[in-house]
């Protein structure tokens, strides 16, 4: 399979009848988006600290990549994990609760924004070190195959950590060992204020496992349909023994790369040019109306995602922090 | 529904900013992602957006006002079009000092200063000695010592493989896996290309999805290609997940200083592993703590560090025969006794502190000498009962001396035996130096038998 383009490229997507998945699409990058804005929010309010890097335009991407894996694939990113979180099905409540540092967090308070983990839900992180995911799903997908589960790994990295060597240590190994495994590359177009074009020598990514014959494709990321489509085929690719796979996905951060990011390094105009024309809840939201859904149907689902937002928010701000001897535990497995 | 918005902190260290402009006006309908203002703070100027929809009810702080506190009201939005309830004027700027509701909500929910927690000391109570094995033995070198607790794990344990350079066609650089291939096949004995952080990181993933990942490194000097994999990914990941998440993998390979091989390939890693809690750090020297700590290891379910080296591959011992033979991660082993003074080494250098031990009783000095075995967790207590009963101590390693294993056990006996010393500690390391490639200078750098007979001597006042 040759590197090639799916969909237009953050284009204006072509009006089709819905398929039966776009509700519940729909419904899953509307409580990422609902999420991450509160997310903001309590962060300005002084509640959440550190760092904390917002999923919000980029909702497509994970929600229709989430939707082709089957129970027990595995999945890592990097430290703009929220929205991955929340697709794998893992609680808002518990999330959140990790975002204020509480002990009802999933990683108990310890880990924060960029570090939180699901052995249930087979989310292996949130890691905080650009490109360091890359090798680890590589790892989980050898992991897949040493144990002949059948299973793969979707491994999520930045238009950043596409330039870190240890990116390329995994591509080969994938490709050397066949494993299964895709790398869905999230091109936001900045590494953090940093454009693509003055980060990468060439900006299309898909083209990056050229040199181990990994095939790339380069889909429209602002289009769960397309993100969708992508995704089965690659899951299908990978599944079957072929070896690994690229999907670069086009879209776009609509804030900044943390929430301490002026973001100057593009224009407001750019952004709102995005978020009018392109925006991936909106395209949905325009599929299911012109699709025949009734607005009240969709109201009922903007409904529901701000009440489990407003419980996780509530959840989080109430739970209590940790217990102090909570600081001495968990750094050894008791053997 | 009337939404007040707050002054918003936009970095981690934002206390108060100020009001730069108003994008919006009162009475302006507000979409979710609108910019309602731009803010200054002491980095940067930012702008704040809004998350509800509505109409913007008032501006509470007009544009031009400078330290506004975070989480003061600066506007109202509301929501279905009714006006904002009237509030007073807004009149509390300017002193720094007012923090809004959230923040004062917060600093009441900080528990009170806790007591300091009772923390497990650095330095772990040292778990009960292996049991004294009274079974067959064979004499065997340290190269077929590992390679046999490898094979009886991987025999034990299908999750067990061994991955790294030149493991399996080769039969190892060192002819450690010699004949593992043969026995295992390549699905568990895998060779990589020379790939140190990929292979490291993705032996972390595969031990994090539960395999049992023995990852050689063909020499430790390489691994610092990995050493982010290592500490960040493998050995803080346990504690970052709430202890959700485990890495049950061995890093292993030599290390330290091998033969005329200068900077680039001879280091001691010891001290730089043996500082990051997350990890255990094993530095064996005879054959059988080689095989009995690979086999616990292998075993453990945390990230252990095994050290060699090369320089003692090839010494012969007797090893015990039963693969039920294990030896206890974090205990030393007194490898002579004596009663002047203590010397305290690890992994090759046991071997010269036994040297100089017998140099030492020629001139009437009695040597005690404590194979440490393992670094983290380090076994205080042998140590400090040993030097409470000989007042004398002498720490032996590799490694360079600033902050290395021979500074922490200084910094211990200062702790624990301040009132028992005779005379002060004296360390015996590598020269603060890299490496030199000539013969007589190598020699000039690293360790001597006459080197710790001398501190011996020193510190023994004789």
């Amino acid at each position: 399979m040759a590197a090639t383009r799916r969909g237009k490229p953050v284009g204006v997507a072509e009006l089709e009848a819905s398929p039966k998945e776009l509700p519940g699409f729909y419904q899953d990058m509307l409580l990422i988006r609902r999420f991450e804005e509160r997310a903001g929010q309590m962060y300005g309010m002084g509640l959440i600290g550190g760092f904390c890097h917002l999923y919000i335009g980029q909702e497509a991407v994970v929600v229709g990549m989430q939707a082709v894996l089957k129970d027990g694939d595995t999945i890592v990113t990097s430290y703009r994990d929220h929205g991955h979180m929340l697709a794998c099905g893992m609680d808002p409540k518990g999330v959140m609760a990790e975002l204020t540092g509480r002990r009802t967090g999933y990683s108990r308070g310890k880990g924060g924004s960029m570090h939180m983990f699901s052995r249930e839900k087979n989310f292996f992180g949130g890691h905080g070190i650009v490109g360091a995911q890359v090798p680890i799903g590589t790892g989980l997908a050898f992991a897949h195959r040493y144990q002949d589960n059948g299973l793969i790994c979707a491994t999520y990295l930045g238009d950043g950590a596409i330039n870190q060597g240890q990116v390329y240590e995994s591509f080969n190994m994938a490709a050397l060992w066949k494993l299964p495994i895709v790398y869905v590359i999230e091109n936001n177009r900045y590494g953090m204020g940093t454009s693509v074009d003055r980060a990468s020598a060439r900006t299309d990514l898909f083209h990056r496992g050229m040199a181990y014959g990994i095939p790339g494709e380069q889909v429209d990321g602002m289009n769960v349909l397309a993100v969708h489509e992508a995704g089965l085929a690659a899951a299908e690719h990978t599944r079957s023994g072929q070896g690994p796979l690229i999907l670069e996905m086009l879209t776009y951060r609509y804030r900044g790369h943390s929430m301490s990011d002026p973001a100057k390094y593009r224009t407001r105009e750019e952004v709102d040019r995005v978020r009018t024309e392109h925006d991936p809840i909106e395209q949905a939201r325009r599929r299911l109306i012109d699709g025949g859904t009734d607005e009240a149907v969709l109201k009922e689902i903007d409904a529901e995602v701000r009440k489990r937002v407003a419980e996780a928010a509530q959840f989080a701000q109430d739970s209590p922090e940790p217990d102090p001897a909570e600081l001495w535990t968990d750094v050894l497995v008791d053997a | 529904m009337a939404t007040e918005v707050l002054m918003p902190a936009l970095s981690p260290t934002m206390t108060e900013g100020k009001i730069a402009r108003w994008l919006k006006s009162e009475g302006d309908a507000v979409r979710s992602g609108d910019v309602l203002a731009e803010i200054e703070t002491d980095k940067a100027t930012m702008e704040i957006e809004a998350i509800d929809e509505g109409v913007l009810a008032r501006i509470v702080v007009p544009e031009g006002t400078d330290h506004v506190a975070v989480n003061t009201p600066i506007a109202v939005i509301s929501s279905d079009g009714e006006g904002a309830s009237p509030r007073a004027p807004f009149t509390q700027l300017g002193n720094g000092q007012k923090r809004g509701p959230a923040q004062e909500l917060r600093r009441e929910r900080l528990p009170p200063p806790a007591p300091p927690a009772s923390a497990p000391t650095l330095t772990s109570s040292a778990p009960t000695a292996e049991r004294e094995y009274t079974g067959a033995t064979r004499i065997m070198t340290v190269r077929e010592a590992l390679r046999d607790a490898i094979a009886e794990e991987m025999r034990r344990d299908d999750r067990v493989f061994l991955i790294g350079e030149e493991v399996a066609e080769y039969q190892g650089a060192y002819k450690v896996s010699q004949g593992l291939l043969q026995e295992f096949g390549i699905r568990r004995i895998i060779d990589t290309p020379i790939t140190e952080q990929g292979f490291a990181g993705l032996g972390i993933g595969a031990g994090f999805a539960g395999l049992r990942p023995i990852v050689e490194f063909m020499t430790f000097n390489f691994a610092m290609q990995a050493i982010d994999q290592i500490i960040n990914s493998a050995s803080k990941t346990h504690y970052m997940s709430g202890g959700q998440m485990t890495c049950p993998i061995v890093f292993r390979g030599p290390n330290g200083i091998a033969a005329r091989v200068a900077a680039q390939h001879s280091q001691c890693y010891a001290s730089w592993y043996a500082h990051c809690p997350g990890l255990k750090v094993v530095v064996p020297y005879t054959g059988a703590d080689h095989k009995g700590l690979l086999k616990s290891a292998i075993r453990d379910p945390n990230p252990v560090i095994f050290l060699e080296h090369e320089l003692v591959y090839g010494e012969n011992f007797a090893v015990p025969d039963d693969p039920e033979f294990l030896v206890p991660i974090g205990k030393a082993r007194v490898a002579r006794s004596g009663g002047h003074v203590t010397i305290t080494a690890f992994s090759r250098m046991v071997k010269l502190a036994l040297q100089a031990a017998e140099e030492l009783e020629k001139v009437g000095i009695s040597a005690e000498v404590i194979d440490l075995r393992s670094l983290r967790p380090f076994d205080t207590e042998t140590v400090i009962s040993s030097v409470r009963r000989t007042n004398r101590i002498v720490t032996l390693e590799e490694g360079w001396p600033f902050a290395g294993i021979g500074a922490e056990i200084a910094a211990l006996i200062m702790e624990e035996c301040f009132d028992w010393l005779d005379a002060p500690v004296r360390r015996v390391t590598s020269k603060d130096v890299p490496l030199p490639y000539a013969a007589n200078l190598e020699r000039l750098a690293v360790p001597q038998v006459d080197d710790i007979v001398a501190a011996a001597r020193e510190v023994a006042y004789r």
